[in-house]
């Protein structure tokens, strides 16, 4: 076996135009896939926490009201 | 039958509860998911020699192969969730089953995108509409229909119903991909790894393979439970449970 050099790697035989385009598009989709729920569910919080400021805010007003 | 495990599906199936277990548990599951992906990729790409027909191309294999089984097996996984939802209305089921759509979706994107980079210098041609190809084209379609008719309706909970439905009678896909190399002649090569019997690949490419496979798995967990995470808060933003979770998310 001939020993590890990063140019025989990254070259891959002469498909590095195929095998790392491969690779890099596995890796972005599933990046954007795992981030996509974390910033919802950030956004969906932060609308949140507006509603109940507005609604805190309104019974201060007037506290009879619901 | 000890009485505790029913009770603890139970418990563990309230929204709060799935909550905080799902978020204990989603780390852990990334990185294993990792972990074992970086295990498989050094196995795939540094160890395993070339092929004697593909010389380094086939390499590819590593991710198209547990790409194309993940989006097999998340697609029978959301379908008993969907027939799960329908028949007995659990809204546990009912998340999981329109949660990973988006993920089935992703991983049979790659399988095409990537099986398209390997065809285009083994076979000559980025795309051919042979039985395999042709049919997990429609496995993506029919994730896709799932996640738009899910979105379609003004109230989530019908548009989940309607969902359902597509997602148990697009089950009838999952065979015709798995058996199209069979039952067709096509160009995709048949399978190499078998359950039964012994697999036509070499160990040194059959082990990153298969931690390949177990590594999409975790990372199915991982991202199943935070979109479900973030569903379940959606649903339930009125209740107390929470708006606890706001306020404290908006101290810190």
């Amino acid at each position: 076996m001939t020993p590890f050099s990063w140019e025989h790697f990254l070259a891959m035989g002469g498909y590095a135009a195929y095998v790392w385009p491969a690779f890099a598009v596995f890796f972005l989709v599933l990046a954007a896939d795992y981030v996509s729920p974390n910033l919802r569910r950030r956004r969906n919080l932060r609308e949140l926490r507006t509603r109940m400021a507005r609604q805190t805010a309104r019974q201060q007003r007037n506290p009879s009201s619901p | 039958m000890a009485n505790w495990i029913p009770l603890w599906v139970h418990k563990l199936s309230s929204p709060p509860n799935f909550y905080r277990f799902a978020g204990v548990v989603r780390p852990w599951a990334l990185a294993l998911a990792l972990l074992l992906g970086a295990i498989a990729l050094y196995g795939g790409l540094v160890l395993a020699p070339a092929d004697y027909q593909q010389g380094d191309a086939y390499r590819i294999i590593f991710i198209h192969v547990p790409c194309a089984w993940m989006g097999l097996f998340i697609y029978g996984l959301m379908a008993v969730a969907a027939f799960i939802s329908l028949v007995w209305r659990i809204k546990l089921a009912e998340v999981v089953a329109m949660e990973s759509a988006p993920i089935g979706a992703a991983f049979t994107f790659i399988t095409l995108v990537t099986g398209s980079l390997w065809g285009k210098p083994m076979w000559g041609t980025w795309w051919t509409w042979d039985a395999r190809l042709t049919s997990e084209l429609v496995l993506l379609f029919l994730y896709l229909g799932v996640i738009g008719l899910y979105h379609s309706f003004e109230d989530r909970r019908q548009g989940a119903r309607a969902a359902a439905f597509l997602a148990i009678i697009g089950i009838i896909n999952v065979p015709i991909v798995h058996f199209s190399v069979n039952w067709w002649n096509t160009l995709h090569q048949g399978s190499t790894v078998r359950i039964l019997g012994p697999s036509k690949i070499s160990g040194d490419m059959l082990w990153p393979l298969l931690t390949m496979m177990v590594a999409t798995k975790f990372y199915y967990i991982a991202s199943l439970f935070g979109r479900v995470r973030a569903d379940l808060l959606a649903m339930e933003s009125g209740k107390d449970w929470v708006r606890q979770i706001a306020q404290q998310e908006g101290q810190s």
